[in-house]
């Protein structure tokens, strides 16, 4: 009996699971042609990626567009870092779980699973509140990054925490029979061998983020905007200006999501053409971010084997 | 990572950097409001900067007409844009700020009704306001189905309604110009933001009828029937053209759209009043460019007067009306 079931070939898993992946990526790739073959006119333009917004199709472009997510995204992922590596490391290497202090534990590390499903427009709501009016950052480059950064907080958290998990105990406990202290064990071991795993909650966090609109919208972005940050290099040493740094902070902006969004609810069929150019290009960012973080990843995992 | 990379990295970030290397500290001009005001102001941004040399930015948003009067009347912006005139709960908030506005209208809207081409039972291709009532009140949900419902020399087809979504301002004046009431409407229809999908669906559906903004039918002339309307005022049928939304005989579904000029900014700020007056000078141009329909030349002179009195308020008491031509607008006495 167990040998007449045994001898089935085994064979339909491989087949189900193929057409699934098939199915996965023709999506991905359908939408990705589209978008090239609707866009290409635009794609291939040099002057669609140095104009600014206009009313006449053909010369409209995206520079505000894509200096604004990069700068945006730059932001966004330098806080949600700075946030959420230590709060990350903290739920786990730290937090005791007992007393009373514990019981506020329980609920922050509960509720940051719960925090990844609030739709973004609520943190726009947030932002707007906290960021723009209260701390006064205004329609800001620095409120869209922190924005952002706040919706990829859970993701980064979760996936920290994820990474710390799967390094051995026995790593910890090597550090400390050494005498290393806690800091130096975090410094030294859990932090460089985890970073692979962070890494992969920053790509997953920041594809999110980067196609946002909403948020953004709310807190203030702008759609015309026809000139760019200021340029934070002079000519005398130190070559870099603090001020000038701050006005690229304090910059209003626009985000190719936006961008897009605009001209598709235009009524001329040729602003369609640089819709689709420009979702291709957001698409093109979106995986030459994912490309770097893969590499950095690659690059730490063969780093460390045990 | 190798140092020849980092610093491939590096300058490549210098790269960016540099590209922003327009000069700050210059005068900045703030817009937000309506996004069917939008494409105007954005071409007139875009010439207005061309003409001052980059000396003046202007940025433009699309908070909605709502959301733009919030940030008027809290002061944040120079000139708000609007696809209806100012409400009384705005007019208070901004009575509440102490901020004065200048009340400028500066193109038509219009909406468009029409059904599929093939069409024949629609008697001179003319529709009233009250069959229109009759289609999409709320108590024709689930009821009214049929066209012969409407008229019974109309066949006794299917009748398939598609339109814009609640969140639309063309929603709020078809609702408020055919029902008397904003957002008063069935909700059994192919509701869209995306004024593509509502075409599609009546060009797939002999039985259909939708609306959307006239632009988008002119620009997509050929692929559905547009609808005469009658006017309820002279009685006679007029079909939706340039023309006849500029003088004004296609009624009640064209309205004006609007910005509002916040007086302190035009008074102290010299390239704010520049850029009023170059907008309501070139409007007229750039609204036909972006496919709108512009208002008739002695309307912006009236504006233009207007705005040089610095004649402040708005001429609607805070409550919607349909159907004023704007020059009767830009006569009326202004309240605050």
């Amino acid at each position: 009996m167990s040998r007449k079931i045994n001898s089935r070939p085994d064979i339909v898993f491989p087949i189900v699971g193929f057409l699934a992946f098939l199915m996965v990526i023709s999506f991905l790739f359908t939408l990705i042609i589209n978008l090239f073959i609707d866009g290409i006119e635009k794609i291939k333009d040099t002057s669609f990626y140095t104009s600014f917004p206009s009313r006449f199709p053909d010369q409209a472009g995206i520079l505000s567009g894509w200096v604004g997510t990069l700068l945006v995204m730059a932001g966004a992922i330098f806080w949600s870092l700075l946030i959420g590596i230590p709060a990350g490391i903290y739920l786990e290497e730290y937090a005791t779980k007992r007393g009373f202090i514990g019981k506020i534990e329980t609920i922050i590390e509960l509720n940051i699973n719960n925090l990844a499903a609030v739709p973004a427009i609520i943190y726009g709501l947030l932002a707007l509140g906290i960021f723009v009016y209260r701390f006064k950052f205004g329609e800001s480059i620095l409120t869209a990054g922190l924005t952002l950064s706040i919706l990829m907080l859970p993701v980064i958290v979760v996936n920290t925490r994820e990474a710390i998990r799967r390094i051995p105990r026995d790593i910890r406990e090597g550090a400390y029979a050494v005498g290393a202290t806690k800091w130096d064990t975090v410094r030294d071991h859990i932090l460089p061998y985890s970073f692979g795993g962070i890494l992969t909650g920053l790509i997953i966090a920041a594809s999110r983020a980067i196609g946002e609109t909403a948020p953004l919208i709310t807190i203030g972005a702008l759609t015309f905007i026809a000139f760019l940050p200021p340029s934070p290099f002079t000519s005398d040493f130190p070559f870099i200006s603090l001020d000038k740094v701050w006005e690229v902070f304090m910059s209003p902006f626009t985000v190719l999501p936006i961008q897009i969004f605009n001209w598709v609810s235009r009524p001329q069929a040729a602003f369609q053409v640089n819709a689709a150019a420009a979702g291709f290009i957001l698409l093109i960012l979106t995986v030459l971010m994912n490309a770097i973080a893969y590499y950095l990843r690659q690059k730490v995992r063969r780093k460390y084997i045990w | 990572m190798s140092y020849q990379k980092l610093l491939g990295v590096f300058l490549a970030v210098i790269g960016i950097f540099s590209l922003m290397s327009i000069a700050y500290g210059q005068p900045i001009i703030k817009i937000d409001g309506s996004s069917t005001v939008f494409p105007i102001t954005e071409g007139v941004a875009e010439e207005f900067q061309k003409a001052k040399k980059g000396a003046v930015k202007v940025t433009v948003g699309i908070s909605g007409t709502g959301g733009g009067f919030k940030k008027f009347c809290r002061g944040e912006t120079d000139i708000s844009n609007a696809s209806r005139p100012i409400l009384k709960k705005e007019m208070d908030a901004c009575k509440e700020a102490g901020i004065k506005y200048i009340e400028i209208p500066v193109a038509y809207d219009a909406l468009s009704v029409f059904v599929n081409v093939k069409n024949n039972w629609i008697k001179n291709d003319c529709i009233t306001v009250e069959q229109l009532k009759k289609m999409w009140e709320p108590e024709a949900q689930g009821k009214i189905t049929k066209w012969n419902q409407i008229d019974p020399s109309w066949p006794d087809k299917p009748l398939r309604l598609a339109g814009p979504g609640a969140d639309s301002g063309t929603f709020d004046y078809f609702t408020e110009a055919v029902m008397g009431k904003a957002k008063s409407s069935r909700g059994d229809y192919v509701a869209s933001e995306d004024d593509n999908v509502i075409m599609n669906a009546v060009i797939r559906d002999l039985g259909g009828l939708g609306y959307v903004g006239l632009t988008y039918v002119i620009e997509n002339k050929g692929k559905v029937k547009p609808l005469a309307v009658l006017n309820p005022k002279t009685g006679k049928c007029v079909m939706p053209t340039e023309k006849t939304v500029m003088d004004g005989t296609y009624n009640p579904l064209s309205r004006p759209l609007f910005i509002y000029v916040n007086e302190k900014s035009a008074k102290e700020k010299p390239e704010v009043k520049e850029f009023v007056e170059f907008y309501l000078k070139n409007a007229s141009k750039i609204t036909k460019q972006v496919g709108g329909v512009p208002l008739p030349t002695k309307a912006y002179e009236m504006a233009l007067e207007r705005f040089k009195k610095m004649q402040t308020g708005t001429v609607f008491g805070g409550e919607p009306e349909v159907g004023l031509t704007v020059e009767e607008l830009l006569k009326r006495e202004t309240k605050h």
